[in-house]
């Protein structure tokens, strides 16, 4: 193993993770209630009390203007760390930078989104970027992906069935989860997805993540203090972030934007003192299916242009070398606000904890989970480890 | 191919609604020129409209006609619209300008099928509003 990058962030665990009930719609709930849910589900998840938590940040719904400042009034007046990240593995990064600096010991993430698409005429109001050099053109979120995957596959012949064979996998995955949104909606063949109407071409329905609604929270501290609370933990090996521009504003031109989350995958090792080959479980960001194809070679799993061969023959299934969104991922657990973003850290938490019950990959030692995409502009990568750095 | 946005009944297509910053931009759609900010001091071209060159963050930039003619970078047949305002299929392209910028665009002109990588397309100007006139392209 290679000489790790020392950083504070390794004096940091994840001591709770929670998910809320997760579904298309959750008409009973509002993003304050489901956020709420997730934050004691975290809470209880980890065997601590409200007031033993000072730092926090959180997302309740992404039109909401309930902030952290209003949550640690909730929590009891206590905290003394406020978050503005964004929610998911950017707030992760800063709550343990902020942890491993002293400000804070222990950290509440939460988000939670409900009640927010109904009129389902229109694509989702957050996929249609209101500026006046793009919506004329009718151009959304799966639309400005799709730019993205088309320019690969001329460029380097990746085909639409590698597409398919990488939503198969994330959808079967959440077809065995009873936490899903799909649960028991598979099993998928790749000609399913293949044979699902088109949306975007390449993007066919099944290629691109649902919409949803749910609720999600995560406790961070110290390794030291976790060492008195119930385990087992996951614990941060290291983790970075980057970003080139707005999302869905400038076209995403692959020449310029394509490997984005390179920069930062190469951090994160050095931090960790790992390779690509040393990582268990991907649980990568997954709005469209080429997304995951090209975070293994930004990620430089494999060289770029060979991702379409290399997520072939099972490589990313459950029982395969990278098993990628054990938990179904955006596509068939839950894409809701961004609780989503939060979920990716979830999953690999659970996985390291060796607690996703039926879609538990043996013996995880090292977890990647990620957010972002490239046709967004972004990415940010974050590795949890089952054993301190 | 286009339909007669002018006289449609339908809820219109979301159009733009110009700044101090792109105005000049929209302003020469509307006369029927292609312009594009570029910078004085390192000559990068910038597109979207910046307040500085996003190369070299001078603050010296000039807007210069374009040749309006480029290249198929990459696109995508769209069959679920943006909003019901949109006739599917329709087809949104990134082309790569010959002066080397990059910008969104719809293709027209063909059918959505012939639409290739690397195919060359020039301006076309389709008059929205009074206001507001896009640069399409066509095959060129």
């Amino acid at each position: 193993m290679a000489t790790k990058r020392p950083t504070a962030l390794h004096d940091v665990a994840v001591v709770g993770a929670f998910n809320t009930r997760q579904a298309r719609l959750l008409p009973d709930e509002t993003s304050l209630s489901i956020t709420l849910d997730a934050i004691r589900g975290a809470l209880a998840d980890a065997g601590l009390a409200p007031h033993d938590v000072n730092g926090v940040n959180v997302n309740v719904g992404l039109a909401s203007n309930v902030t952290a400042f209003h949550m640690a009034h909730m929590l009891g007046g206590q905290p003394s760390w406020m978050g503005a990240a964004r929610m998911g593995v950017p707030a992760v990064l800063e709550a343990a930078s902020a942890i491993g600096a002293g400000l804070c010991d222990t950290v509440v993430l939460a988000a939670g989104q409900a009640g927010a698409y109904s009129e389902r005429e229109k694509v989702a109001p957050w996929t249609r970027p209101q500026n006046e050099f793009v919506e004329c053109w009718g151009l959304y979120t799966a639309a400005e992906f799709a730019l993205i995957a088309r320019r690969h596959m001329h460029l380097y012949g990746t085909k639409p069935e590698h597409l398919a064979e990488v939503a198969a996998t994330i959808r079967n995955h959440g077809h065995i989860n009873p936490d899903a949104v799909y649960y028991e909606r598979g099993p998928f063949t790749p000609q399913d997805i293949l044979d699902s109407r088109m949306v975007a071409d390449p993007y066919h329905l099944l290629d691109c993540a649902m919409t949803s609604e749910g609720g999600a929270g995560l406790i961070l501290t110290t390794v030291e203090r976790a060492r008195d609370l119930p385990g087992p933990h996951a614990y941060v090996l290291g983790g970075a972030m980057e970003r080139m521009g707005p999302s869905y504003v400038m076209a995403p031109v692959w020449d310029r934007y394509g490997m984005v989350g390179r920069t930062s995958a190469r951090k994160a090792f050095a931090m960790a003192g790992i390779t690509p080959h040393d990582v268990d479980v991907c649980e990568f960001y997954d709005p469209f299916s080429f997304e995951i194809i090209r975070q293994f070679e930004a990620f430089e799993f494999c060289p770029q242009g060979e991702g379409g061969p290399f997520v072939m023959d099972g490589r990313i299934h459950l029982d395969g070398d990278f098993p990628v969104c054990t938990n179904g991922g955006t596509m068939s657990f839950s894409h809701a606000g961004l609780a989503q973003m939060l979920q990716k850290v979830i999953a690999g938490t659970d996985q390291v904890r060796g607690r996703m019950g039926p879609l538990q990959v043996p013996d995880v030692k090292v977890a990647m989970c990620t957010n972002g995409g490239a046709a967004a502009l972004f990415a940010e990568v974050l590795l949890l480890g089952n054993e301190p750095a | 191919m286009t339909p007669d946005r002018m006289t449609d009944a339908r809820p219109p297509i979301p159009l733009p609604t110009p700044t101090p910053l792109s105005e000049p931009y929209w302003d020469a759609c509307r006369r029927g020129e292609l312009v594009v900010q570029r910078c004085r001091a390192c000559d990068e071209y910038v597109f979207i409209p910046q307040p500085v060159c996003t190369k070299c963050f001078s603050a010296d930039l000039e807007w210069l006609p374009s040749s309006g003619r480029g290249t198929v970078y990459s696109y995508t047949v769209v069959w679920r619209p943006q909003l019901p305002a949109f006739d599917v299929p329709y087809v949104i392209a990134i082309v790569e300008m010959d002066e080397g910028w990059y910008t969104f665009t719809n293709i027209v002109g063909c059918p959505p099928d012939d639409v290739r990588v690397g195919m060359p397309v020039r301006v076309h100007f389709q008059p929205m509003s009074d206001d507001i006139t896009l640069p399409m392209f066509k095959p060129a």
